[in-house]
């Protein structure tokens, strides 16, 4: 062979072999997605969204789970969001090389990836040892520990991307740096704030390790905050885990909620992002 | 996924500069006295918020050392490489668990490096501009799946599939082969330490997927169209000009990889098959991972010694996926300076 031929062979093999490793991701996706809604679908009812979850053997749905899972997103989401946007605001607009700023930037990243089942170790060893009991308070503020970091991150960034002259222009009419930030900056990153905090709640829709050691679950209707709560994650965990046909299938149809509320937020995040680089 | 869209701009805005001007330019007459207090109240409200992120790792970090403390006072270092995992005789050695995080791990490190390379080479250089978006957005879906739909459909589909229709293809062909035979050998259960790999695997792909294309998409076009105009083939170009341009960031995107397989729970936990026995090397066995190992038995621990060490299992795995991310950032960042030498 010579070598212009094996030159033009080994990029077609090349071509090829990138080709088959696009097709394996998407095979993935879409085996996944295919069984999640095949298996999922099936246990949609009305009893799914107005009954308890049962015993084995009788029937039952998910709504305690289900509003339990909307409790502590939505509170970790109000305790998270603020706490992250102030601190991305210190990093992109106060602290640009301070040392304050350099390792509070780089501890953020760590936390961004830290296992979440670490986050759950940790707010069990503060919370739910002293308090002698686990909580869905808990389960709050190992939720909101995940959300910070990503909005941390994601405020950050598109603080940074506002262009300078927008500052300027402010401040030559004589406006307050805070003034400025919550204004002017701020108002200008929007979309992109917006899209952060939308992944962040995908994210912790989902998230079942932190809970485990905080919220824990409870197969019982609780509102209370100080007791454990039920959830979706950790429901199916259990469900999924068991011999049980009927739990089994409770579990396919929860992990078709979360599934769907999660791709839904992940779309709804791009929509914002786009309008906002549009705009 | 906004946090895995790679390097931060390193360009940083400079606000100071308009400050400073501020300062020697008379200051305009102020209508409200309120707005000087007010910046000092939102920056120090926002410098709080920063140091208490500071503060939350310290945190963790002491937290896990104090309640890990009877743990670590009783074994010592010895608790890393001892294999004894027993409750009930209070003996306990994080060996398995640490076995079957990094078994697991390199097993998924080892598929998911050439599939995310694959994806990104198709997404930069071969895909129709049309389709990279809807590809791409397609891939980093296969991130936003919460881990427990992995974990789930691993143990129920993915799993009974994988013992029927690969393992023992593999047991019959790759199992005869000397040495790594070793490896493929056993009943296919399904489940165990090579289930959990692959399914890792699939997880990580879209975040080394994701890193890859976007320093891919650093290369500088110049670059690359020189050496198409040397008569270089799509490959050649790829892995000899933009690989070599972007190796750094490369490796950088794989550690980052490493770190979401090493501290991934439900998906491993479900998949594992949780056991703290291994008489053997095959990777068809069931094991432990330390996530896997603390979803399990965490709950219904004695608060005592088994509570301690498994959170000391915890600290394990906390400081292996600081060491892990940290060598990561230092690459990136690494990157960056090398940018801004090279432009």
């Amino acid at each position: 062979m010579t070598l212009q031929a094996r030159r033009k062979l080994t990029n077609r093999v090349a071509l090829t072999l990138s080709l088959t490793a696009m097709a394996f991701g998407l095979v993935w996706l879409a085996w996944i997605l295919w069984q999640v809604i095949y298996l999922g679908i099936g246990g949609i009812s009305l009893d799914l969204f107005t009954k308890m979850t049962p015993a084995p053997g009788s029937p039952g749905g998910l709504l305690n789970a289900i509003v339990g899972s909307l409790i502590l997103v939505s509170l970790s989401m109000l305790v998270g969001t603020p706490i992250g946007i102030l601190a991305g605001i210190y990093l992109g607009e106060y602290g640009q090389r301070g040392w304050l700023a350099e390792s509070t930037r780089f501890i953020n990243d760590i936390l961004l990836s830290a296992p979440s089942i670490v986050i759950g170790l940790f707010v069990y060893a503060v919370i739910v040892s002293t308090m002698k009991s686990f909580s869905a308070l808990a389960g709050v503020v190992a939720l909101a520990l995940i959300v910070i970091p990503v909005v941390v991150r994601t405020t950050e960034n598109m603080l940074i991307l506002v262009p300078n002259s927008l500052r300027e222009a402010a401040f030559a009419l004589g406006a307050r740096k805070w003034k400025v930030i919550t204004r002017i900056t701020a108002r200008a990153a929007r979309a992109g704030i917006v899209t952060g905090v939308l992944l962040a709640m995908a994210r912790i829709a989902g998230e079942t390790a932190p809970l485990l050691f905080t919220a824990l679950s409870n197969q019982f209707w609780s509102v209370s905050l100080t007791d454990p709560m039920a959830n979706l994650p950790v429901t199916i965990f259990k469900f999924a885990m068991s011999p049980f046909q009927d739990w089994q299938q409770l579990a396919w149809t929860g992990v078709f909620l979360i599934t769907l509320g999660v791709l839904a937020l992940n779309i709804l995040a791009r929509i914002f992002l786009k309008e906002g680089a549009a705009s | 996924m906004m946090e895995i869209t790679a390097p931060r701009p390193a360009v940083a805005v400079t606000p100071h500069k308009a400050e400073q001007r501020k300062e020697q330019v008379p200051r305009p007459r102020r209508p409200r006295s309120s707005s000087g207090i007010g910046d000092a109240v939102f920056y120090n409200l926002t410098r709080f918020f920063a140091f208490l992120t500071l503060v939350t790792l310290v945190g963790i970090i002491v937290s896990l050392v104090v309640s890990s403390w009877p743990s670590i006072e009783k074994f010592g270092i010895a608790f890393l490489w001892r294999a004894e995992w027993d409750p009930p005789a209070r003996q306990f050695g994080a060996l398995i668990p640490i076995y079957g995080t990094l078994v697991t791990s390199l097993i998924a490190l080892i598929i998911a490096i050439p599939v995310s390379f694959g994806i990104a080479f198709f997404l930069t250089e071969l895909s129709p501009v049309w389709l990279r978006r809807p590809l791409g957005t397609a891939i980093e879906l296969l991130a936003a799946i919460p881990s427990i739909v992995y974990g789930m459909w691993g143990l129920l589909v993915f799993a009974p599939f994988f013992a029927t229709y690969v393992q023992p293809v593999l047991g019959a062909t790759v199992g005869h082969i000397p040495l790594i035979g070793a490896l493929f050998k056993g009943p296919p259960l399904g489940i165990g330490l090579l289930t959990a790999g692959i399914i890792l695997a699939v997880m990580i792909i879209p975040f080394i997927a994701a890193v890859m294309r976007d320093v891919f998409n650093v290369t500088p076009p110049m670059l690359k169209e020189s050496a198409y105009a040397l008569g270089a083939t799509t490959w050649e170009v790829m892995w000899n000009v933009v690989l070599s341009y972007t190796k750094v960031g490369v490796v950088g995107g794989i550690m980052l990889g490493l770190g979401r397989a090493l501290g991934e729970t439900m998906a491993v936990t479900f998949v594992i098959g949780n056991t703290n026995f291994l008489s053997n090397v095959s990777l068809f066995s069931p094991g432990n991972s330390i996530t896997s190992a603390l979803a399990n038995e965490f709950q219904e621990a004695d608060p005592g010694l088994h509570s301690a060490a498994l959170i000391e299992l915890g600290l394990i795995l906390f400081l292996i996926t600081f060491l892990v991310l940290a060598a990561s950032k230092l690459l990136l960042m690494r990157l960056r300076v090398h940018e801004g030498a090279r432009t």
